[in-house]
């Protein structure tokens, strides 16, 4: 019975001590400290409004932006509930996924890439992403839809490519992780050439 | 192969080291301090006479196994009265109870598997005060109980290990909570949300809305990688951009994944004096995780079968890292998810950065084998380590039979007693998993819970009920929560925490009755290079020959499919 009522003093005093105080602290600290990124790194047009997060994918299907990754997220790109796509490396459904998908981006890029074949698709383009909302493509990905966005933005194609070097995120530090180009920082860096 | 890759993997294995050798030596100190601090002092004289006393085994052992089963019972009241509560800005419901029971136990035992999705089933609420909490209060108990175990090795003629609150209460203060303030500053300054605004919702470029969950995430992300718990505060856990934003954060990530189960090596070689021994046991623990990565990285730089017949690019270079994209994130790339899955199987951690479902059959076989070896390659927080003692029981016994001379081990003579205790903690568990492997692959309701049919189905079912008995976590995700899956893995998750944890204990008592012994020259030498071949293939032989079959069911027959 003891330690029944010492376990029970325990209990409220850590839900108090790990529950309450040290995330309102540490909620405290990054409010002052860092209020952009600690609130969901947000981008905001130049009237304000919310377009979107630098660390959550959108969906474009438009041909004047940069398309993301695939998702497996209900709808794709909910950033509201990620979810793995949990197909296995066998999967007969995987493999049907990864055709369509491909068939679909030959399809997009082919008019303006003559000769691009499937050998030319980089694997990102055609799975989906841990998350389903991977904000990144692969700078062979970028490359790949460059020509597409340069003609129909009627832009000159190393305007584009320099936006696309200017969005990537480098290696954390020059060496932690992989390279990939922020999609939804690019586009809108696009928009706000203008070139409609 | 990739040398940034390759360079990522040895510079993560020399931070590890750097950090674990100095955080062994205090944690060392913090356990064995004479002095009571002014929160203990006040503790102590709160819960009355005697409270801060020495407790035997079974004393120290009946006070986790109450405190956790009160645990439990809070942890599940709250998620099933959450939508009473404060702190739900998104108004979500009560979690149904066979989903909110899985969770308490999941929780207590720190495992955090997860049948539920964070963000849209768990209010603020349910996420800081009951989630939270006990990825510190379960990693905490894990530690605690593990300090008294060392305590038995290293006392003599002795009948306590220790004091629970006291033990508790000094992992907690002096361990956890400055490690995770650090590292949930780090993961701040990289862009993990940590705040109390409601879900955001923007208008995209193309003029649809999005919502984006966000919440106190730092700070929970910190202690879930830190305390070997390992639930996500997001649905996909660390592959979500905002729990880990970049290849910084990434790297922070898994280093407290391994952090303190590796320095708990050293806190254990400074406890007993035996520096180099522990230095064996971390050596055996250090060649079975650098196997893993050579096994994992090349396997899924490879690609899997559907992706290689696909035609698609899947070549590293040119602008991407290529391989098995499937489920896996850009920034990391193959090489910062191979090192994240074999550390987080080994140490009973659980988070993941990618998903595991669609890692290839070789690939995902390594996670798979890892946990049956028992969570005991640097292991949960405290949990590995005492794992770690039954089998260099069973090490020092087997050289013992060898030479014909009664095994000794530290000093101490190990008897029939301590013999039993070691096959009890060492075998137990697999032969738990494999058991509910078979019931819920005859029963339907277990065949309900598959997700990719065939032989990977096969693979889904034994990793859940794997993580579940060793108190990892992690999932080949596609396995689905119903009612039977979810009260089914209850059992294995609070089996699977509390009968080695209480072997354990009853080990620790026994040895701490023990007296020393003088070496002699037909003494087994633990402190050798031939005690980490012995204490890897006792591993081998034990586990790994036990989940043989059943790998064959699984990965090996479809690794051979075309």
């Amino acid at each position: 019975m003891r330690t029944v009522v010492r376990s029970l003093v325990v209990i409220v005093a850590t839900t108090l001590v790990f529950g309450f105080a040290y995330p309102a602290i540490m909620t405290g600290f990054a409010s002052v400290a860092f209020p952009g990124k600690s609130t969901g790194s947000l981008i905001h047009d130049k009237n304000g409004r919310t377009v979107g997060s630098r660390l959550a994918a959108q969906a474009f299907t438009w041909p004047r932006y940069f398309h993301e990754r695939p998702s497996a997220t209900v709808p794709a790109y909910n950033a509201g509930a990620t979810t793995f796509d949990n197909l296995g490396p066998t999967s007969p459904d995987l493999a049907t996924f990864v055709h369509d998908q491909a068939a679909a981006i030959l399809k997009l890029e082919q008019p303006y890439n003559p000769g691009l074949t499937i050998h030319d698709i980089p694997v990102d383009a055609v799975t989906t992403s841990a998350s389903g909302i991977d904000p990144d493509i692969s700078p062979a990905y970028a490359q790949l839809q460059a020509r597409r966005v340069a003609a129909i933005r009627h832009l000159p194609l190393a305007t584009v490519q320099t936006l696309i070097k200017r969005n990537t995120d480098a290696r954390s530090l020059g060496f932690l992780g992989e390279p990939g180009v922020n999609v939804l920082e690019l586009n809108v860096a696009l928009d706000k050439l203008g070139g409609k | 192969m990739l040398p940034s890759g390759i360079g990522q993997i040895v510079l993560y294995s020399v931070v590890l080291i750097a950090l674990a050798l100095p955080l062994g030596r205090y944690m060392a100190w913090i356990y064995t301090r004479e002095r009571d601090d002014v929160v203990e002092r006040g503790l102590f004289r709160l819960f009355g006479r005697g409270s801060g006393d020495e407790q035997g085994w079974k004393q120290y052992g009946g006070t986790v196994v109450a405190f956790s089963g009160l645990f439990i019972l809070v942890v599940y009241g709250i998620q099933r009265l959450q939508h009473h509560l404060p702190l739900n800005p998104d108004h979500l419901a009560a979690v149904q109870p066979h989903i909110a029971l899985n969770t308490a136990a999941s929780f207590i035992t720190n495992t955090n598997w997860q049948y539920y999705g964070g963000e849209y089933t768990m209010s603020y609420l349910t996420q800081m005060a009951d989630l939270a909490v006990q990825n510190f209060v379960s990693a905490a108990v894990g530690m605690a109980v593990l300090a008294a175990v060392v305590r038995g090795i290293a006392r003599r003629s002795s009948g306590t290990l220790g004091n629970f609150w006291r033990d508790l209460y000094r992992s907690l203060v002096y361990i956890l909570l400055p490690l995770a303030a650090i590292v949930t500053v780090i993961l701040i300054t990289q862009g993990v949300p940590q705040t109390f605004h409601a879900h955001a919702t923007a208008h995209t470029l193309q003029g649809a809305t999005q919502t984006i969950a966000r919440g106190p995430a730092a700070s929970q992300i910190a202690i879930k990688q830190l305390g070997t718990n390992g639930g996500g505060y997001y649905n996909s856990n660390s592959g979500v951009p905002f729990e880990n934003p970049t290849g910084l954060s990434n790297f922070v990530e898994m280093l407290s994944i391994l952090l303190i189960p590796a320095a708990q090596v050293f806190m254990f070689g400074w406890m007993v004096v035996a520096r180099r021994h522990a230095w064996m046991v971390f050596a055996a623990m250090f060649a079975v995780f650098a196997l893993g990565v050579a096994v994992n990285l090349p396997a899924e730089q490879h690609g899997s079968q559907v992706l290689r017949n696909s035609g698609v690019n899947i070549t590293m270079g040119h602008g991407q890292s290529g391989g098995n994209m499937q489920d896996k994130e850009v920034r990391f790339g193959q090489a910062d998810t191979a090192t994240w899955t074999v550390a987080t199987s080994d140490a009973s951690n659980g988070s993941v950065n990618g998903g595991f479902d669609a890692q290839t059959p070789v690939g995902g076989a390594v996670p798979l084998v890892n946990l049956f070896l028992g969570e005991v390659i640097f292991g949960g927080v405290g949990s590995g380590l005492y794992g770690m003692f039954f089998y260099i029981l069973i090490a020092v016994f087997v050289a013992g039979l060898m030479v014909g001379r009664t095994p000794e081990w530290l000093g101490k003579k190990i008897e029939a007693r301590e013999m039993k205790l070691a096959a009890l903690g060492a075998l137990f568990v697999p032969t738990m998993v494999l058991a509910m492997t078979a019931v819920a692959i005859l029963t339907k309701s277990g065949l309900a819970s598959v997700y990719n049919h065939g032989v990977h189905g096969f693979t889904e079912t034994l990793y859940a009920y794997d993580s579940q008995s060793n108190n990892n976590g992690s999932a080949f995700a596609g396995y689905g929560a119903t009612s039977f899956s979810a009260s089914f893995g209850t059992v294995a998750l609070i089996f699977g925490r509390f009968v080695p944890l209480l072997a354990a204990l009853a080990l620790g008592g026994s040895l701490a009755k023990k007296k020393i012994v003088p070496a002699s020259a037909g003494t087994f030498r633990t402190d050798g290079g031939t005690f980490v071949v012995l204490l890897v293939g006792v591993i081998a032989l034990t586990a790994g020959l036990m989940i043989l079959p059943a790998l064959t069911l699984g990965p090996i027959v479809e690794g051979l499919m075309h």
